[in-house]
Order: structure tokens, then sequence, then C-alpha cells
């Protein structure tokens, strides 16, 4: 079967590569376009790993085929940065020492930026909820739920800029 | 140990990994590619329990693409061991486990693997080998592991230990030990209540996100490159050496990111197959294991049956104690069993008790260490019997406890006296917590329990580099699974007095580290930190004797110089009455001029640790309509020795009591009568979610550990331990029902609650 060739906008930019029909689009940022800070931990949408945010929904990108990516934007981990420096998310999750060994935090990190998005101002109960699907198995997530509660006014501060 | 100030220790610096960790530009096992690399895939036995005809290779090998089939023909006998701490991991198990000869132990027992152009093309050239089975009864249980008609999965085992008196051969017990102290029988006579339970849980799986991977690099000049997630990369450059016959020099293992281990990435899996694979193909090849192959064929740790049984006065003084453990081995001996004995009565004063631990062979996968290997199930059975005895008393379980605890100068029951342990503080500090006498709503109760983890010391090695600018590097052996750069760049900093910012701390290689044991055992804070610490004080040493140098001073004057806030302080002579200090970024720019490069090292081997202890209170609220129980508050307390990173410390505890809260609600090995795992993937392997659970408050005790200067202990383990009792001690609270069976999952509740008919 012949490649498909896929043009979207990946974190801004105009990006083409080639995919199998089955591929996912989880392996095509992986493997066909390098951004390996997207993660797969299961493959089957259970662990939020891989999340992404394809034309302002969050999504698994494993269960999205590649070539849904058509005409479509896509922001990876490596997009949520505005210009140099990094997203007040990112430097919540620092400060708050909101991972240990951060193999998930990509996926949560675009999770919560998802989440503020739509609703910037969550409680600790729509925080816990939003983020149910994404697995993390060294926190016990009370880091991580402040980390994103503690990055909600600087990131309302950062859209109102 | 002197009380010492500390300016860096116990502060909270960003870590020095964060950055990568929160943009993506960390790299884990699957995130490392070489160019012409070849994707591996493993063949995997359908059958539990199978002898193993023949394997026909000839269709997969004659498929365009590719490049290298092996099976367990391709891997040499052995029968060397290798030493990790006072384990010793044997190869002859690892190789079969690796590549199954003869017999298929386990259903996902690796038969074959394959390296191909694509890993589509590797799985399907895997599934064109042919092997022919003959299906034989698997053993699924641990009763009918030990029943006398048990099918037999190693028909030469000979049990180690003490064996059972007239016990039968062939056997699936690999091991049974003792453990005794005083006279039992007399113990439960001076007893007004005594208590008997048994206890079940069943193989829950460490469940970290990142599955194992890994790329080999194999040349032409019989030596090796693996790039591998994992915990200990000596200990996977040992295992491979060992397994293909090689040298170790031959080997090198650079470790990624890891993403998460606790105990599930020591021993290898993937490695030595990737090797072999590309030794065939002459290109490297990369394996990365699904999440299928994870449940059903690494991790996970032991099933167990527990039984009971403990002896009170009536004012709750226990008298007696009786514990028979029962550990599913899965399919080569080495659960955890005997930890698991050692560490039943650890938190009490028992003056007469009979311990005896068996270690089970199963049909099913090969048991990994796992947080406190074998802790928390006897833990689960033996609080949870202190639980009734306090009720059954009319005594707080907090002060029954307390009445009962050790306290340094006790002897533990696994032997030595304890030195200064912090458990009747965390207990009294339990007490006096608002969370113990806050009122509970409906359907909640409340439950307490205690956990116990030796705790490792073992072989680190360590390198501190000075710079020029006075600025530091610190290079170790272990891989950084929850913190541990930061906390070593904090000790660098507190030894050579420059700010945390100024100390890189890196991971190296097997080539470019000291031998180093691996990240587990809650030892890197303490035994790493220690030769940290050992390495910095070399660099301190040295810079006094540059400075000696440059103010010229005779050997008894610089013997005088003193090391303060990264300062060279001399002392007074008649000529320099009060000599201005060298600070460290002087004697820096002035090393290439005062004898060269200054490089600290220290290696070491701690032969022993701080052991911990901890307590947990849970508050649980049950649906009696649905049987589902969710965890509403939730309260850690812990001796941590000395917190280097608190927050690194509080992530430990609330990380490891939300594992425990998982094994004790909802995880377990599900598996079908062919022994077939029913439920190997994280939508049915149900672990905890953001939405089940509370904030997890944590109460650090810091009584200080006399074997590290800091007084450092290990904190990671202790905290997956109490959880599973004190969660089935609030059930016991809120329902009234004593639940002796784990999980405590909405079938099992409901089941209980409302008896059938209802």
């Amino acid at each position: 079967v012949a490649k498909l060739q896929v043009n979207a906008i990946v974190n801004g930019e105009p990006t083409e590569f080639l995919c199998e029909p089955h591929e996912t689009l989880l392996s095509a940022i992986r493997n066909r376009i390098g951004l390996t800070g997207t993660k797969e931990g299961c493959a089957t949408g259970d662990c939020g790993a891989c999340s992404v945010i394809l034309d302002g929904r969050l999504v698994p990108a494993c269960l999205v085929l590649a070539a849904e990516a058509e005409r479509r934007s896509v922001t990876t981990i490596e997009g949520v940065a505005p210009g140099d420096g990094l997203h007040p998310l990112q430097r919540s999750f620092l400060a708050n020492a909101a991972l240990q060994c951060g193999v998930c935090t990509p996926g949560f990190i675009v999770a919560a930026v998802a989440l503020l998005d739509r609703n910037p101002s969550p409680t600790e109960r729509e925080v816990r909820y939003w983020l149910a699907g994404n697995l993390c198995r060294c926190t016990g997530y009370d880091k991580i739920v402040r980390a994103v509660l503690q990055a909600a006014p600087d990131v309302r501060a950062m859209r109102s800029s | 140990m002197s009380e010492r100030t500390f300016r860096y220790v116990g502060t909270r610096p960003i870590r020095h990994d964060g950055v990568d960790k929160v943009t993506g530009r960390a790299n884990y096992g699957a995130d490392h590619s070489i160019p012409g690399m070849l994707y591996g895939a493993v063949l995997r036995s359908p059958h539990a329990h199978a002898r193993i005809v023949s394997i026909e290779t000839r269709e997969a090998e004659a498929m365009p693409g590719v490049k290298a089939v092996i099976t367990g023909r391709d891997l040499p006998h052995t029968t060397a061991k290798i030493v990790i701490g006072e384990a010793a991991l044997d190869l002859h198990d690892l190789s079969e486990n690796v590549l199954a000869r003869g017999k298929a132990l386990y259903h996902g027992h690796a038969v074959a693997a394959v390296a191909a152009t694509s890993l589509d093309l590797a799985l399907e050239a895997a599934r064109k080998v042919m092997v022919v089975y003959e299906r034989l009864e698997p053993a699924m249980t641990i009763d009918r592991a030990t029943a006398a008609d048990a099918p037999i999965l190693d028909e030469a085992l000979v049990t180690k230990g003490k064996p059972a008196p007239g016990a039968a051969t062939p056997t699936n017990i690999a091991t049974r030990l003792e453990f005794r102290r005083g006279d039992v029988e007399a113990g439960f006579v001076e007893a007004d209540v005594v208590i008997e339970r048994e206890f079940r849980t069943p193989m829950v799986h460490q469940g970290y996100i990142e599955p194992h991977a890994c790329v080999a690099r194999a040349g032409g000049d019989g030596r090796a490159t693996v790039w591998s997630t994992t915990q200990g990369p000596f200990i996977v450059r040992d295992q491979c050496a060992g397994i293909l016959g090689m040298d170790a020099a031959h080997i090198k293992v650079v470790p990624t990111e890891i993403g998460g281990g606790f105990g599930g990435k020591i021993v290898a899996y993937l490695e030595p197959l990737a090797i072999a694979l590309s030794r065939k193909a002459d290109r490297p090849v990369k394996m990365v294991m699904s999440r299928d192959e994870v449940f059903r064929a690494t991790g996970p740790t032991s099933g167990s049956k527990i039984r009971v049984k403990l002896g009170a006065k009536r004012d709750g003084t226990l008298t007696a104690a009786s514990v028979s453990l029962w550990y599913e081995a899965g399919a080569y001996r080495g659960s955890p069993a005997g930890a698991g004995a050692m560490c039943a009565l650890a938190a009490y004063r028992v003056p007469h008790f009979f311990i005896e631990a068996h270690d089970v062979l199963v049909n099913k996968p090969k048991v990994a260490a796992y947080r406190a290997p074998g802790s928390p199930m006897a833990s689960f059975a033996v609080e949870s019997v202190v639980d009734d005895l306090a009720r059954d008393l009319g005594v707080d379980p907090i002060e029954l406890r307390l009445l009962n605890a050790n306290a340094e100068g006790d002897p533990a029951p696994y032997g030595p006296k304890y030195g200064p342990i912090g458990l009747r503080q965390l207990l009294e500090a339990a007490l006096r917590h608002p969370h113990w006498k806050a009122p509970l709503g409906p359907n909640q109760g409340r439950g307490v329990a205690c956990g116990f983890w030796f705790n490792a010391g073992m072989n680190s090695s360590a390198t501190v580099m000075l710079n020029g600018d006075g600025s530091a590097a610190v290079v170790t052996g272990n891989p950084d699974i929850g913190g541990t750069r930061a906390a070593q760049a904090l000790m660098v900093a507190e030894e050579l007095g420059i700010p945390v910012e100024r100390v890189r701390p890196t991971v190296a290689d097997t080539d470019s580290s000291g031998y180093t044991d691996l990240t587990g055992g809650s030892r890197v804070c303490y035994a790493t930190g220690m030769a940290v610490i050992g390495a910095a004080r070399d660099v301190q040493d040295q810079l006094c004797a540059r400075a000696a140098k440059i103010w010229n001073l005779s050997s008894e004057l610089a013997g005088q110089i003193r090391w303060e806030n990264g300062r060279a302080i001399g002392p007074a002579t008649p000529e320099h009455p009060s000599r201005a200090p060298l600070t460290i970024e002087e004697l820096a720019a002035a090393m290439s001029k005062s004898g060269g490069p200054i490089i600290g090292r220290a290696s070491l081997n701690a032969p022993m640790a701080g052991p911990g202890f901890g307590a947990h209170i849970c508050d649980l609220e049950v649906d009696r309509e649905t049987g589902r129980s969710t965890v509403v508050r939730y309260t850690a307390f812990q001796d941590v020795g000395r917190a280097v990173h608190p927050s690194y410390v509080e992530g430990q505890m609330q990380g490891g009591a939300a594992q425990g809260i998982g094994w004790a609600l909802n995880e377990e090995y599900v598996y079908d009568a062919d022994g077939v795992l029913q439920n190997a993937g994280f939508l049915d392997y149900r672990m905890p979610v953001a939405s089940d659970l509370p904030m997890i408050e944590t109460v650090m005790i810091e009584v200080g550990n006399p074997l590290h200067p800091y007084g450092v202990r290990g904190v990671g383990e202790v905290p997956i331990v109490p959880p599973l009792a004190a969660v089935a001690n609030a059930m016991r609270d809120a329902t009234g029902v004593r639940f002796t069976e784990l999980p405590l999952s909405p079938p099992r509740v409901l089941a209980a609650l409302a008896p059938s008919g209802l």
C-alpha cells in the first residue's frame, strides 16, 4: 500500500510528512516528524501520555490516524510554550515538584493547557476530573493538581496581556 | 551526630532535569533512535504451561526485510550468578526467562525474537515462527501449586532453606524459611485475647507509565552499546554479559531517562535479545514493549496467602505471634517471601513468635521487585489483625500500636538491634494530628496502619569536578527516577558552599561512572549521597591544599586551613595576622597554576542502612448501592531521617500512598481457567486516577540516621506498605466487615454488604 502524504500545521509550522494509511498520529509525531516529547504509555487511549491538541480539542494521539491531521492544527508539548520562555503551567510544574520520573508530564501539561483554555478558573474537583484521563504512577496527583490550580491565574494573565 | 545547620540541604530548588522534562526534550527509552536501525519483536507463548516440542523459523527468516530470528538455541547455557547487594540474580533462570528453553512457563513467556526493517514487518515475521507446543496443566494458585497432585513447573526443583518435615518431591516450593523467638506456645497461653485470620492478596503490577525499551548496537568487533531505560545500567550490563557469554568490558550501557520503575526495571528482558539480534543482523536493533507485553511478561509482584495469629493481654500488650506466608514466585524462584517474613512484625515488641515463609512457583510471570518487596502484603495481614485486637480490647488503635512499638535498642525480629528509629515519634504525631479525631460523615470509616522497610545501602561511586569559574559537576551511575539529581546537587552545594544552581548533576553510562548498584532499595539519596558527599569533601581537601600552596604555608599550618561557606580560611600567622580567605572562584581560577584540574572521587559499600517506618490514616467513604469506595482524606506520617529536598520526599510519600491505595481498592491480575491474563491493559487493570484521590497530607518526622553524615535514611519504599491495611481497616470501620482478601473492589464489597438474594 502506498504511503499517504499529509500536510498539517504542527506547533504553528506547516509540516509535511508521509505515513502508512493505518499509522497513528502518535507514531507520525514521534517517528516521522521527530517530536518525541509526546509519549506512548499504552497505545489504547487509557493513559494520556500522548495527549495533543488537535484543532483546539484534547485527544490521545494514539487513537487518531495520522492521515486525519490533514489540513488541521496539532499542538504537542514542544509547542505549548509562548516564544522562548516556559508556559506558566511548565513553570508551575517545576515550582511545585509536580513530576518525579517525568514521562507522564508532557501529557499532563498538554491536558492542563486544554483545560485552562476552556475553563480558566477550575476548582480542584474540575481539575481532578479533567485530568482523570492521564495516568501518573509516581506522584499520587497531589502536586500535579496544585500545580494546575496555581498556574491558572498566571495563564489568565498571559491571555489577557 | 552533632546538630549541623544546613545552608542548602532542606531547601526546595527547581530540579536540574526539570526543564527538559516539562518541555518534552528529555529522552526516555523509546525516544532514542540511531541510523540504520532495525525493529525487534518478540513471539510469546499463548499457553501458561507447555512443553516446546519444536520451533521452525525458516518461513520468518525468508521474508524480505527480516534480518535476524533468534530462539533459545541462540543463547548459551549458563549457571552464573550476579550479586546485587545481599541478593543474587540467577542468570540461568534469567536467561530462560528472556527466551524459553524446553518449556514455556507462563502466558506471554518469550519464545523467539525477530529483527526486521519495520515494526509491522517484525511483528508479522514473529507470527510466522511456527512453534509446536504440548500443553500442560498450569498451576495458577498457591493452593493448586502446593496440592499433592500439583502440576510441577520444574521437576529438578529442590526446596532451599528449611523444607517442611516430610515434604514431598517433586515440589513447587522453591524455598521455605523459619524465624522464631522465645516459646510461641507459651506466649499464646499468656494471652487474654487471640485472633487468627487468613488473608489473600492478588498479583499486582508496578504500573510504570513507560514501557520497557532499548536500542542495541553490536559491532563486528564483539562489542556492544545498549541504550536502555533501566534502574541499574551496571546490572543490565552484567546480566547481558552473563546471559550472552560476553565480557562486561565489551558492553556499554547508556541509561536513558526512565519513566518509572518501582523495582520492575532491574532485571533485563529486552536488552540481551536486542544485542543477540543486532549481532546476528549486524545492524542496530530497537525494541519497545507494548503495554500488553509489559503486563504479561514483566513485573509483577507476588500474590500471597498469609495466616496471622496474634495474642495480647487485656491492656493490649502483645504476647505472641504466629505468621505463615506463601508468596507466588511466578515461573522461577525468587518471591520476596523472606523479606515479607522479616517485615511482618518489624514494628512491634513481640516476646514470642514463629514465622514461616514459602516461595511458591506458579505459571505466572516471574515476579520482579516492587517497592518494599514483600512488605505490603505482610503488613496488610498483620495490621488488619492488630486493628481487630484493638477493637476487641476497646483500645485506641494508635495507642495499642504505641504500647507495643519498637524503639532504639529493641531487637528487630530479623536479628539486629534497632538504632535510632522514629516509629514512636510518628505514632505520637498521628495521635495528635487533627485528622485522627476529626468527625466522619455518613458511610465513612477511618483506619490506621503501620509499615516498615529495611532500606538498602550497597555500592556507589561518585565524581565531583570543579570548573574554572568555581561551579561544579557531579557524576554518578544512578538513573534519576524521582529527583535524585537535585538531591545530589544539594549535597555538593552544601559541602563546597556554592549555590545549588552552580552544580550540574549528570547520570553517566557504565564507561563513564564508577560501579554503582541500582536505583532502588531507597538507597540513592543515602548511599550514593554518601559517595557524593565524599567526593565533594575530596574536592574541598584539594582546594585547601591549593590554598596552602598559594599562601606558601608549612604542612603544619596547612592542616589548620578550614573550608567554610565556599572559602578557604587560613590560619593567622605573625606575617598575616588577618589573612583574607580564598574563595572557591579564586581557587578555581588558579587551578592550572596551582597543580591542575581538581577532581574529587569516592566509592563505597554501605553494608547497612537506616530502617524506615511510617503510619497512614485513611478515611474511606463506601457507596452501599454500588460497592464503590472512595478515599476522602489521607494523611501519611513517616520518619524520613533528613529530608534533603523536602518536596521530593513528600512526593515519595504521596506516590507510595496512591500506589498502595490502588493495590487495596482495585488492582489485581485476573486470570481465566487456562492461565491467560484477562486484564493486560490500563482500562481493566485499574490504577488510581486524579479523580479517585484526595490531596495526600504528609507529615515528615526527622530522626537522623547516624550512618549518614546528614542523617539521611531511605524514604521511597516505606510509604507503599501501610495503605493496604489502612484502607481495609477504614473499610472495617465504615461497614463492620473485616475483608481478608484484596482488592476491595466494588463487586467484592457489594457481595459482602448485600448477601445474595437482596
